[in-house]
């Protein structure tokens, strides 16, 4: 399973800064169990943001947000939504995100950070991929992840290696991440993402927390080392 | 004088550059620079060149130093992480080096130690940020330090880069980040350059035009197939085929190009990659 939170809503009320009409996607999947982007938890976002003045032009909860063809699938019935819509905001981890990203031709906005559970890993099938950094970078990026997408986990812009939009590295095979998200940010017409000087990230965040490290799950494999090999 | 301040003072700034040896036999590369001293303003110092490993870009400023030669220590982020690239900045002020040009590095892969662990901790732009922090007196993780250090700050660019946007909007970010000058990846196309140099006179930083030298065709062609954002036109492919001194002729182009675009930018950085020693030829032909 994977592990998400939910981002503070200050946070998420920036990343729609300029933006009025909001569609929501959540999923069934992992975060549903986390309690960051079932039903209940969307509508409950739903709440919050008309609260806060925004429309909500409609939201859909899908079994696996990580299974790309099924997102564009269900998508597929709120087009008419989307496409009215300035934005989405994808309440579920890393992989979630970007799939939604990868299948509808508008900025999506991550409402959760995806945090590290310590090596386990949920069902993906598609190119995306989640380094579970707890501090998701994805809103900069056209909803492509720059630590998987780019071979050296750049944030701030490509390096000076890429050739026709390939990587220094094994450039036969590999795409250049930064190139990926230039071309999607400008597609979005959201170059502005990218003058966004960030931060050096907190890689601290990426080490499973305590209160994770006190779940059953985490119990029953310290169990299993106790017991004595025969 | 610190190479910014050279630009500033309106001084058409000569930079050239050293790549330190694999091994502890310091003596050529030493000579090199001694050729070049009197020449040029700085000498740039490579720092694992290629994800190559060799001997420390630091010492070897250390050592440019004491022979009177000021150093640009070149500090990528492939091989050390915040605590070490702070501590090296740190090390970098005692030891009197103030010109520290900072990269994100080549992917370790593309080295002689393709089964390292890359680090890449921070990137370009964060190296930069960090700099200055450590500047207003404070770590990255806010602690204050006793006394602070004061460096000249560079970073890179290419301007042959295709698409060349993002190489724009990534050098704006090293400028708001604290970057004061650029030195660019080899360029052979004037024109294109000047249509660079007019896409970012908004930043208004020092911009030095790299120069590589020619050895002979087959390398400009290694580098129009391998090296990104580097294209050398076939007029000068043809040029170098047909020379019977290529040597000459390398010289000669390099002088020719310097002159091109010299009214362009506020200085030149020039890459001999072994042929240091042809560095003074190619300033008195290009009249510098």
């Amino acid at each position: 399973m994977i592990i998400s939170e939910q981002k503070p809503l200050t946070e998420i009320l920036k990343s729609l800064e300029g933006e009025q009409r909001i569609f929501l996607v959540g999923c069934k999947g992992c975060a549903e169990a986390c309690h960051t982007g079932g039903e209940a938890q969307v509508l409950e976002m739903k709440n919050q943001l008309e609260g806060e003045g925004k429309t909500i032009t409609g939201y859909s909860v899908i079994d696996f947000l990580c299974d790309k063809a099924l997102v564009k699938f269900r998508l597929k019935a709120h087009e008419g939504d989307i496409i009215s819509s300035d934005s989405l905001l994808v309440m579920t981890c890393g992989i979630g995100v970007q799939a939604t990203s990868a299948v509808v031709d508008r900025v999506t906005h991550p409402a959760c950070n995806t945090i590290n559970a310590g090596g386990s890993r949920g069902e993906w099938r598609g190119d995306e991929r989640c380094l579970e950094c707890g501090e998701c970078l994805l809103d900069y990026t056209g909803g492509i992840c720059p630590l998987t997408a780019c071979t050296k986990s750049l944030i701030n812009g490509p390096c000076g290696g890429a050739m026709n939009g390939k990587c220094e590295f094994e450039g036969d095979t590999r795409d250049c991440g930064w190139h990926l998200i230039y071309e999607r940010l400008k597609k979005l017409d959201h170059l502005d993402r990218m003058r966004i000087v960030l931060q050096p990230k907190d890689f601290s965040k990426m080490r499973p927390p305590a209160h994770l490290r006190n779940t059953i799950m985490w119990a029953l494999e310290r169990k299993e080392k106790e017991v004595p090999a025969k | 004088m610190n190479i910014a301040e050279r630009a500033k003072s309106g001084k058409f700034v000569i930079t050239a550059e050293v790549g330190p040896p694999k091994g502890v036999d310091i003596g050529e590369m030493l000579k090199d620079a001694d050729l070049m001293n009197g020449r040029v303003d700085a000498i740039n110092v490579t720092d694992q060149q290629s994800s190559v490993m060799r001997l420390g870009s630091l010492a070897t400023c250390h050592l440019l130093k004491e022979r009177g030669i000021e150093p640009v220590f070149q500090v990528t982020c492939r091989d050390r992480n915040r605590i070490a690239l702070q501590s090296d900045l740190l090390s970098a002020y005692v030891l009197g080096v103030e010109n520290v040009l900072c990269l994100t590095g080549d992917f370790v892969a593309l080295g002689d130690h393709p089964q390292a662990k890359g680090v890449f901790d921070l990137d370009s732009v964060s190296l930069l940020l960090t700099a200055k922090e450590l500047e207003n007196g404070r770590d990255l993780s806010g602690k204050e330090l006793q006394g602070s250090p004061r460096f000249c700050l560079g970073a890179v660019v290419t301007p042959g880069a295709d698409p060349l946007e993002p190489q724009i909007i990534k050098m704006e970010k090293k400028v708001k980040a604290g970057a004061q000058f650029f030195q660019t990846q080899a360029v052979y196309e004037p024109e294109k350059f000047a249509e660079f140099m007019k896409a970012v006179e908004y930043l208004n930083v020092p911009v030095m035009v790299g120069i590589v030298l020619l050895r002979s065709a087959g390398m400009a062609r290694f580098m129009n197939k391998n090296v990104a954002g580097v294209h050398v036109p076939e007029s000068l492919i043809e040029e170098m085929d047909k020379a019977e001194n290529r040597a000459q002729k390398s010289v000669e182009i390099a002088a020719r190009l310097i002159q091109e675009m010299k009214s362009l930018c506020q200085g030149v950085h020039i890459m001999a990659i072994g042929w240091e020693k042809r560095v003074p030829e190619v300033l008195d032909a290009a009249g510098l």
